[in-house]
């Protein structure tokens, strides 16, 4: 059980890995929220597992909190990106 | 002892759905095939995660189905509130896609 754990800790530092040169070569803005979106997502995760490795369920509250920011950010990027062409 | 095994292996499923999800999002060839493999796939994978801790520690369940449906809820809303204003500023697109509308309806 804990061979499949460390390969689910493998996999998951690979995506952050990838997700992180798109995030830095990305050819325009776009691709970069993107990055930053799935980015976020992931970082939710492994603060649950934080969560339960130090066994504070206040860290779970704190995981709600990150997945709304990061809704609102991107929601105000895409907006203002959006806003920006028509002036 | 049975919860501790589905949990580790909703863990694995997840994490390879999420490794899948950002493999796609390296190598796909453009901004809207990037933004539909980064974003149902990593949204699969959070479900999986999070369920499969939660099962594994039952005393999260509830803040872990919490998170899921709000996960479930933002990330598409996100997703096509991104790829419209991209298509609204002009990003280029793939030159094998056929754009039905403009491509095709249009001439």
């Amino acid at each position: 059980m804990t061979i499949m754990i460390i390969i689910s800790a493998v996999f998951i530092i690979l995506a952050v890995i990838l997700t992180f040169i798109r995030f830095l070569i990305g050819p325009t803005v776009y691709d970069r929220i993107a990055a930053l979106d799935v980015l976020t997502l992931i970082t939710t995760v492994i603060i649950v597992v934080l969560a339960v490795n130090y066994k504070q369920k206040i860290f779970m509250d704190v995981a709600i909190v990150y997945s709304l920011l990061s809704f609102i950010g991107v929601i105000a990027f895409a907006r203002f990106m959006e806003k920006k062409i028509d002036q | 002892m049975i919860n501790e095994i589905i949990g580790v292996i909703m863990f694995l499923i997840g994490s390879i759905f999420m490794f899948l999800g950002a493999l796609g999002l390296m190598r796909m060839p453009d901004l809207y095939n990037r933004l539909q493999a980064g974003t149902k796939a990593t949204t699969l994978g959070i479900i999986f995660t999070i369920l499969g801790l939660g099962i594994y520690y039952p005393e999260i369940i509830f803040k872990a189905i919490l998170i899921v449906l709000f996960i479930l809820m933002s990330n598409p809303v996100s997703s096509s509130t991104l790829a419209r204003s991209a298509y609204k500023k002009g990003i280029k697109y793939y030159e094998k896609t056929i754009n039905e509308v403009e491509d095709i309806c249009l001439k």
